[in-house]
């Protein structure tokens, strides 16, 4: 049994901790997520894989080592409705829609109808004060995205991490809104070949 | 000699997210298309890594007939 050679990727989750530690210190960070936005969707229409899932996913490995190398989760089965295509496509609906509105406050902000404001909303609830992450310099519009994109990311991974600590490492993977989005794109994009393998396997 | 216990997918709840990928010792194991992980029969020994690593727990270890 050979042991796997380490390649640069194996080392995205010093991002991906670097960015939710540099929210704290700087709000406008957050924009740094919008790669991990674009990056999974572009590889998916262009390539038609799961590539970023599969090896360039920071958080995924630092779900893998904190559940993993430190020992932190349960590692049990993740509950049955959680790999439902319904909950998935639930939760990405769901998760799309408070984009959509995170989105509208943006525009509020910049049409001047609300003012900006320097909290990071937790589990679409929980408004938590955020002042210090912020000294001003960019334009209300533009400080009010990265307040609500940080947000999005957080929260993502509180969930991530509570279901790394109940069921497996990696059991955020079975609901990730990006994940179910670029798998679908490949469904789509690869119908041919799925077919043929089916009607090969059969 | 590989054993006769090998690997099967759930296709179906597959997220190919590829952690099986990653910790097969053998490389036994690949994202078809990016929806659905397959297993090469052939070289899958059976040591159930993927079946452990695997966050939906679609991966299951059984005899092959």
């Amino acid at each position: 049994m050979k042991k796997q050679k380490k390649h640069w990727n194996d080392y995205l989750y010093i991002f991906s901790a670097a960015y939710l530690i540099l929210g704290f210190f700087n709000i406008l960070f957050a924009y740094l997520g919008l790669i991990c936005f674009f990056t999974p969707l572009a590889v998916a229409v262009i390539g038609g894989s799961k590539a970023y899932c599969n090896r360039y996913c920071g958080r995924g490995q630092l779900f893998s080592i904190l559940g993993d190398k430190l020992g932190l989760s349960a590692k049990k089965d993740v509950p049955k409705f959680i790999k439902s295509k319904y909950f998935r496509y639930g939760f990405l609906i769901f998760f799309l829609v408070m984009f959509i509105n995170m989105l509208f406050n943006t525009y509020l902000v910049f049409s001047g109808a609300r003012d900006m404001k320097e909290v990071v909303t937790l589990l679409w609830t929980f408004k938590a004060p955020w002042k210090w992450a912020y000294s001003g310099g960019a334009a209300p519009a533009v400080a009010q995205f990265a307040f609500g994109f940080y947000s999005i990311m957080l929260t993502s991974t509180i969930l991530g991490i509570i279901t790394m600590l109940l069921f497996k490492p990696r059991s955020w993977c079975v609901y990730c809104p990006m994940g179910t989005m670029t798998q679908t794109v490949c469904a789509i994009r690869n119908r041919g070949k799925i077919k043929a393998y089916e009607e090969n396997s059969k | 000699m590989a054993s006769k216990r090998k690997a099967f997918v759930d296709k179906k709840h597959c997220v190919s997210c590829g952690c099986c990928v990653k910790v097969c010792p053998i490389s036994a194991i690949s994202i078809y298309c990016g929806v659905f992980a397959v297993v090469e029969s052939q070289k899958c020994v059976g040591c159930g890594m993927c079946a452990k690593a695997c966050p939906a727990s679609v991966i299951e270890i059984k005899e092959a007939q």
